[in-house]
């Protein structure tokens, strides 16, 4: 570990937190094999996030499923996650990774901008993200390039809008705010 | 579908009807789709299934999910933490405790709260309880499924023993919302452990009643044998957790992977069979209960006195005692109620061990009371994804043996 942690990126620790830690080896692995697929290494609250560039996000999950040492092959959740119309880039979309072997966990992060909010899909690497990602898609627009059946999934298919952007309204058909 | 489904005019001539459910005229190769659900009892609640069949082969199986979509992940964005517990208790409404904890660890995990130890203890005890009971309605409902009865009644009997416990406890049946961030609602009531000991002692006659009335069962093993296979590696690939994983022969239980809330104190086995057909799923569960029946106990006999709530006096609210004799306790219960406490910017994802498997929530904060983000990764909405996969080649009467072995609850795949 200590000799990963040499070659490791550049932390940039966005979080606040007095627990955080040294670079993790996963993100140092994945950074040798991939240079350009970690921007950005956060470690708090003993979990490890790497975000990577969308255009890497395949290259890095086929890396990490099957890595020596890591073996993230269970894919345990995808989620998005919109930071706001008046954000930009707006919109992160979160692969939990699992290692059945190992038991550790991973957070790859991906971010996208409002204009341009494709990320080409993981479900060929893992047949479980179809669902995560078409649900990600209706609850927030993004669209997973190559996903073999991108439709909505929790709501009706001629619904108007995406209903987790912070821009939807909770309820009613006008924007609602208790301001 | 919902969206492109036409206005069907009765007498029109011009019936435009979607390409899936054109229906083939050929009489000696007959392909027809049939929607089953979302009113069919044997779908647990309101899943529809698009099934294409060949006589009664099943072609291709589609599920339909969302008819009980209550946007209870925007909801969260909109609710203090504190009242976001509430709304966990009716996601997977058969193991709301499991719901609770998940919720409240991760907000405790963004604290960075310490739990005292018997409030953990506690947790352990009431979510195992709380597995039984969720376990005994998957029991009965999938032995009804397959035409069974009797079993049904016998398993409502024993829940209805763990729902007068969690009750007895929390004042909530089916919505306990027992634990809190920082502890528990309140400890638990005088003579509790004397009530959990009956259960227990009567349980494991009930858990060889059911054993007596199902497994030896003939034609419940001729319906579930070599039924709805899935091989380890595709169970993976689909990201099955709990009982379906471990049912397809894969050691993973996050209560002794990724331990929380003291589980690596107990002693206790992970069940598994290899052979991944709905047979090693309904063994795994009943197993499990019995394994759930040894946590129980226990925990039981690790309850030691002391607090039941964290020494956090910002997040936690004051006993109500305190509140009516200290001025500060009092401060601190109108701030937490009216105002709610800050929560430090940051992000997790915290899995479970739930009933149907692996339970994560992730939080992503960004200061304040409310959270930015909620998400549930529900064990029931991976499992059942991979519906289609385990369903091929079967026949209709399977699809309900698979669904009943997923044990599934669409309260907490459509959220």
């Amino acid at each position: 570990m200590a000799e990963d942690n040499q070659t490791g990126p550049a932390v940039n620790s966005t979080l606040n937190d007095p627990q955080a830690s040294a670079p993790s080896p996963v993100a140092a692995a994945l950074q040798r094999a991939h240079p350009a697929a970690v921007t950005e290494v956060v470690e708090a609250l003993g979990e490890t996030t790497i975000v990577v560039p969308r255009a890497e996000i395949v290259a890095a999950c086929t890396f990490l499923k099957t890595a020596p040492g890591f073996e993230f092959n269970f894919l345990a959740d995808v989620c998005g996650y919109d930071r706001g119309p008046e954000e930009d880039p707006r919109f992160e979309v979160n692969y939990h990774l699992f290692s059945i072997t190992r038991h550790h966990r991973v957070r790859l992060k991906v971010i996208l901008t409002e204009d341009d909010p494709h990320v080409p899909t993981v479900s060929t690497i893992w047949r479980t993200a179809d669902w995560h990602e078409r649900e990600t898609y209706d609850l927030f627009g993004v669209i997973f390039d190559g996903h073999p059946d991108l439709r909505r999934i929790l709501l009706p298919d001629d619904w108007q809008g995406h209903a987790l952007r912070k821009d939807f309204p909770l309820r009613g058909y006008e924007p609602y705010s208790l301001e | 579908m919902r969206g492109e489904t036409p206005n069907l005019k009765i007498m029109s001539t011009e019936v435009n009807i979607p390409p899936q459910f054109e229906i083939v005229d050929r009489p000696l190769d007959t392909q027809m789709t049939i929607s089953m659900g979302p009113q069919h009892p044997s779908t647990h609640g309101v899943l529809r299934l698009e099934l294409v069949l060949d006589g009664e082969m099943v072609v291709k199986s589609t599920p339909d999910i969302g008819y009980l979509h209550t946007g209870m992940e925007k909801l969260f964005e909109y609710r203090k933490y504190q009242q976001g517990i509430v709304i966990t208790d009716r996601m997977d409404y058969l193991n709301p405790l499991g719901n609770n904890l998940a919720y409240v660890m991760a907000v405790e995990k963004l604290l960075q709260l310490e739990i005292p130890e018997r409030a953990q203890t506690i947790r352990v005890l009431m979510c195992e309880l709380q597995r039984i009971a969720s376990h005994l309605v998957w029991l009965g409902t999938h032995a009804l499924d397959l035409g069974a009865m009797t079993v049904f009644f016998y398993c409502f009997r024993e829940r209805e023993k763990i729902l007068n416990l969690i009750e007895a406890a929390s004042g909530g049946r089916l919505t306990p919302s027992y634990f809190r961030i920082g502890g528990l609602m309140m400890d638990l009531p005088s003579g509790f452990e004397r009530r959990v000991g009956q259960f227990q002692d009567n349980f494991v006659h009930a858990l060889g009643e059911f054993d007596k009335l199902v497994t030896g069962n003939r034609i419940f093993q001729k319906r579930t044998q070599g039924v709805g296979y899935i091989s380890a590696e595709d169970a993976i690939d689909w990201g099955l957790s709990g009982p379906c994983l471990r049912g397809s022969g894969i050691e993973l239980d996050i209560r002794r992977m990724n331990p929380y809330t003291g589980y690596e104190k107990y002693d206790f086995d992970i069940i598994t069979e290899t052979d991944g057909d709905v047979w090693a799923r309904y063994l795994v569960r009943m197993r499990e209960m019995k394994e759930s029946h040894r946590i129980v106990a226990q925990a039981i006999s690790r309850l030691a006195p002391g607090p039941v709530k964290a020494d956090a006096p910002k997040v936690v609210l004051p006993d109500r005692e305190a509140m009516k004799t200290h001025m500060d306790a009092l401060i601190h219960h109108f701030l937490i109620v009216a105002e709610g406490f800050d929560v430090p910017a940051g992000e997790v994802y915290h899995p479970i061990e739930a009933s149907k498997g692996e339970l994560g929530v992730y939080i992503k904060s960004t200061g304040g009371p409310k959270p930015a983000r909620v998400h549930f990764r529900g064990p029931s909405f991976v499992n059942l994804s991979a519906l289609p996969h385990m369903a091929r080649g079967a026949m209709v009467a399977d699809i309900v043996a698979i669904i009943g072995s997923l044990d599934i609850v669409l309260g907490e795949i459509d959220r």
